[in-house]
């Protein structure tokens, strides 16, 4: 019944594994003084691989492998793609900005792709144990990336909130997990979604699914759980930021996707209304604190818990046009966050000596080409037509409007009103000509790196490419998110008439 | 062989600019040579854009040269564009304005020429994909992008604080668009398709819950009336004018709106817009002597020209909302003398700006005996905004106000009169204050240099279009009529048939029949 090898259906996640292990033990040989940076190149090239490996996927007949609790389908590779596209350009990033006398460099890559195969492992469970499994190797590679910098304050700071929080909301979702199999007895996805409506204690299995959702909510970083986000972007390296504000919420955008249009389908209607509150919070707190914010990065990161609002607003809508809304955002999101924080990483520094939006004042005239990319990103993060950010936004409020949630599109609408405020300033203040007095100023706001690396070039060359392909020609995108979301509806199709006969 | 690339035409009108812009960003940034690329592109684009008026044909209600393929598939989203009569000559003056703009700023933009151009001619891109769009999330998309470079630029080259006028200025009009957004996503989950055409057909012929329709069609007014701007929504003008680059102030005047007013609010709304009229008119009314008033106290003359411009494009909006045909295809007109006008004196007070540094009116004085061509070029300028009878400006406001006279109300027309007579205080006022009288010391001791051969290259055919469109109207209100009043008979049968003719205005037939 089912020809394809197992291996098969988890191939990326082998070739991610193998790349990591790979890079830690060349690492250990190596002598200490030996530069790292190859490894980086190492850990890319695996990446990529591995990237290849998920559009390979696309050629297996869908299905699930190791006793139903992984599976392939267009929605997996989906994010697969994206998962493994934002950490190629990570690394891309770390690559030229790591500091070359960069403490425990090798493991820096190995962790990055260990990581990713948590990530990706995520996206394609359709088992809740190893969707633990997959979100515990995930996190705690974030965890240690998030402390980074051990010598100033911050990181560990930023490590230990964010171990601590995340611990304690991976244990609502293991919490939710047990529930599950209490109110079903199954942690096998499609067999929840068959059992939930015959189930006799409703109670429980909307306590389990209301564990679940708090978990997974942590991890996208929605109000109200929002609140380890600012602390942990500020204290975390700004090349892990690139990668921290975007991959691991995007796999978490993937199993929320999963678990409520998959997994809980007849508990829409307790899942939709808190979702409903859950994306007007996440907005507008997000884009409220983001106003009064004077550092560029935590100002960043509740611009994402607001990004995490304007996601969540697709799932009010319903069937596959939200969840292509909801993919199809996640991706867009990924494409511009990546952008914007690879510029900020390159202006800050590694150390950060310019964190501050005043810093970022003349940038245009200090680097024309940083400047430009600054103001191009902050653009598609405003939401301007022709870029990735309005497309993601506009798609997910048309699922909104198409499922009835006229009041939420206006609220998300109004909210991007507000959040051009704050990204205007940076963007006008990056604008404005230098004052003269600054002209000579060789200790403050001195030119950022005007050297960029062929790597980080790179890096943003792709993210801009991206984002002008989602928002110029979203089609073939669009279409795949679409597939994506039929592949995620349709066994739930089909079980649901199985049950009705 | 012209003929054969009408059906692209179009499509090369609105990349022209964006081709210069990208060709700007790659070129090096050497001398003078982006402001060569800038001014060769929205030369050819110009051209480009004469050649609708050269082939359009007229007497035929309808679209022109129309594009319509397939973009996204599903939300279903077309790059469909046309032109007809109400359009056809805004795009022709967005593309005379283009070069005008650039030879402006020649002096004027020192540093980050490249950003500058490249950004420019973006903007020529979404000016002109407005005015050609019939799929609204397209023309949406224009909508915004309008924004951009406009909002940059002003924080770029800001005078004394380009950060907040830019801040402004993006608020101001993107914040009004969101419920427009919202506005179009509810009629594409009503209807299933942003085409303009199709949505005016099913707007006409169905019956939609008429409370949520009322609130659509102010969703559209309010985003609209905000870019005008309608009194009491106009506050970010004044600021803008005095910061932005006098190029971006000068492209960016009011024709958006006002276009956007008769094709997508009285095209695609007429019951709802013939709800608002009576207000809007009175709006338009108060804004035409308000902003007169203002303009007579203002000290900046980018300030007096801000309130200027809300007088005048008041004045539009009364003519739109009066719902004549005479109306708006004299509004539709004063649009084109308005940017025809608007342009040269622009141009000039961007020239007395970059001579002398300040734009500060009292500091000027006595200037037209030092530069005589200058002082001509803007006393001809002036008048024409004053609305002196053989020049261009007299046509569409005796238009206006008589068709208001006639088909609105005594009282508002007499009004209006009234503010239009301020409009000729406070410019006289400003030609008095500026070349006559004695000469200011301020700018005395700065060497008088007359307008350059770049700047009277661009004036005079300017000075010369403002006389024969005052001689000669009928050479553009025959294809402007077309567009606002198509043939009754014609229109009928084709509805009949299949679906309305698509003219902008066309469904609103019913509006002055009823009056």
């Amino acid at each position: 019944m089912n020809p394809v090898p197992d291996i098969d259906r988890i191939l990326p996640e082998v070739i991610l594994t193998l790349t990591g292990v790979a890079v830690m033990l060349i690492d250990a040989s190596l002598k200490p003084a030996t530069p790292r940076r190859n490894l980086g190149w190492i850990a890319a090239i695996g990446t990529t691989l591995a990237l290849w490996a998920s559009l390979w996927q696309l050629s297996l007949p869908e299905g699930t492998g190791f006793f139903g609790t992984v599976e392939t389908s267009v929605f997996t590779v989906f994010f697969h793609v994206l998962i493994c596209g934002i950490v190629i350009v990570a690394l891309l990033v770390a690559l030229d900005t790591l500091p070359a006398g960069t403490h425990h460099q090798g493991e820096f890559y190995a962790l990055v792709v260990f990581g990713a195969v948590g990530m990706c492992l995520l996206t394609s469970a359709v088992e809740l144990l190893v969707v633990f499994i997959a979100l515990e190797i995930s996190s705690i590679s974030t965890y240690i990336l998030a402390g980074y910098r051990k010598h100033t304050g911050k990181g560990p700071e930023a490590a230990i909130k964010y171990f601590l929080l995340g611990s304690f909301a991976t244990a609502f979702l293991l919490y939710g997990i047990a529930m599950v199999y209490g109110a079903t007895g199954t942690t096998q996805i499609y067999e929840i979604a068959q059992r939930v409506p015959g189930a006799d204690n409703q109670a429980l299995a909307i306590a389990a699914l209301a564990m679940l959702l708090v978990g997974i909510l942590f991890k996208v970083s929605a109000a109200p759980f929002h609140v380890w986000t600012p602390d942990v972007y500020e204290g975390a390296p700004s090349p892990v930021v690139v990668l921290l504000s975007t991959a691991p919420k995007a796999a978490a955008f993937a199993l929320l996707l999963r678990v409520v249009y998959e997994a809980f389908p007849s508990l829409r209607g307790f899942s939709t209304p808190l979702l409903w509150v859950v994306a007007v919070l996440s907005m507008t707190v997000g884009n409220l604190a983001a106003l009064r914010q004077q550092n560029v990065k935590r100002m960043l990161a509740y611009s994402s818990i607001a990004h995490a609002g304007y996601l969540l607003a697709a799932f009010a809508g319903v069937g596959s046009i939200g969840i292509a809304a909801a993919s199809f955002y996640a991706a867009a999101y990924a494409a511009m966050n990546v952008g914007i924080f690879a510029v900020v990483t390159l202006v800050s520094g590694y150390d950060e000596s310019l964190p501050l939006i005043d810093d970022f004042r003349g940038l245009i005239y200090r680097s024309p080409l940083l400047g430009s990319l600054l103001l191009f990103f902050l653009v598609s993060l405003v939401g301007i037509p022709f870029t990735g950010g309005f497309f993601g936004k506009f798609y997910s409020f048309i699922a909104a409007v198409d499922g009835g949630a006229i009041a939420l599109a206006i609220i998300g609408l109004l909210n991007s009103g507000v959040a051009a405020g704050y990204y205007l300033r940076l963007a006008l203040v990056a604008a404005q000509k230098p004052a003269a007095d600054q002209s000579d100023r060789p200790d403050q706001s001195g030119p950022p790196r005007a050297d960029v690396g062929v790597a980080v070039g790179a890096a943003l060359l792709l993210a801009v490419a991206a984002t002008l392909v989602l928002g110029i020609v979203p089609g073939s995108v669009l279409r795949s998110a679409q597939l994506g979301a039929h592949t995620l509806e349709a066994p739930i199709a089909t079980d649901s008439t199985t049950l009705g006969q | 062989m012209m003929q054969t690339i009408d059906p692209i035409i179009l499509t090369l009108i609105l990349l022209a600019p964006l081709a210069g812009a990208i060709l700007v960003a790659l070129a090096p940034d050497r001398a003078r040579l982006p402001n060569w690329i800038a001014l060769l592109t929205t030369l050819a684009s110009f051209v480009l854009t004469l050649h609708l008026p050269a082939h359009f044909v007229a007497g035929e209600s309808g679209f022109q040269f129309e594009i319509n393929r397939q973009w996204i598939n599903d939300p279903a989203i077309f790059y469909h564009v046309g032109v007809d009569g109400l359009s056809l000559w805004l795009v022709v003056l967005v593309g005379l304005l283009a070069p005008v703009g650039v030879l402006t700023s020649w002096n004027a933009i020192k540093e980050r020429r490249k950003i500058f151009y490249s950004l420019f001619l973006v903007q020529q891109t979404a000016m002109f994909g407005v005015f050609i769009s019939l799929d609204l999330m397209l023309y949406y998309g224009f909508w915004e992008l309008s924004l951009v470079p406009m909002a940059i630029l002003i924080a770029m080259y800001g005078r004394k604080d380009g950060p907040k006028a830019a801040l402004k200025f993006f608020l101001f009009t993107f914040i009004p668009s969101a419920p427009l957004l919202v506005a179009i996503l509810w009629l594409y989950a009503r209807t299933g398709t942003f085409d303009f055409v199709d949505l005016q057909y099913q707007l006409a012929h169905q019956v939609f819950p008429a409370g949520a329709l009322s609130w659509v069609a102010l969703a559209f007014l309010f985003a609209f009336a905000v870019k005008v701007p309608v009194f009491p929504l106009h506050g970010w003008i004044a600021d803008t004018f005095s910061e932005a680059p006098v190029a971006m102030a000068m492209v960016v005047a009011g024709k958006l709106g006002l276009y956007s007013m008769l094709r997508f609010h009285i095209g695609l709304f007429p019951a709802q817009a013939r709800a608002f009229a009576p207000l809007l008119v009175a709006l338009a009314v108060i804004g035409v002597l308000y902003g007169a008033c203002l303009a007579l106290v203002q000290r900046d003359f980018w300030r007096l020209m801000a309130f200027a411009a809300v007088s005048h494009l008041s004045l539009i909006v009364l003519a739109i909302y009066g719902l004549t045909f005479t109306g708006w295809s004299g509004g539709v007109y004063q649009i084109l003398s308005h940017g025809v006008v608007d342009g040269a004196l622009f141009l000039l007070l961007g020239a007395l700006e970059v001579r002398y540094a300040t734009s500060t009116i009292a500091s000027y004085g006595g200037l037209a005996a030092k530069l005589p061509r200058a002082a001509t070029y803007f006393v001809i300028a002036s008048l024409t905004m004053i609305g002196l009878p053989l020049l261009s400006g007299f046509v569409g406001e005796f238009t206006i106000l008589s068709s208001t006279f006639v088909g609105v109300s005594r009282g508002w027309a007499i009004a209006a009169a009234v503010g239009v007579i301020l409009g000729a205080g406070y410019m006289l006022w400003l030609v008095q204050r500026l070349f006559y009288g004695p000469e200011n010391p301020q700018t005395a001791s700065r060497p008088a240099i007359d307008l350059r051969f770049g700047e009277l290259a661009m004036l005079t055919p300017l000075v010369v279009l403002m006389l024969v469109m005052g001689v000669a109207p009928s050479m553009w209100t025959n294809t402007i009529q077309t567009g606002v009043h198509p043939p009754q008979p014609l229109e009928q049968a084709r509805a009949i048939e299949r679906r309305p003719a698509p003219a902008a205005v066309s469904a609103s037939l019913t509006v002055e029949g009823q009056r």
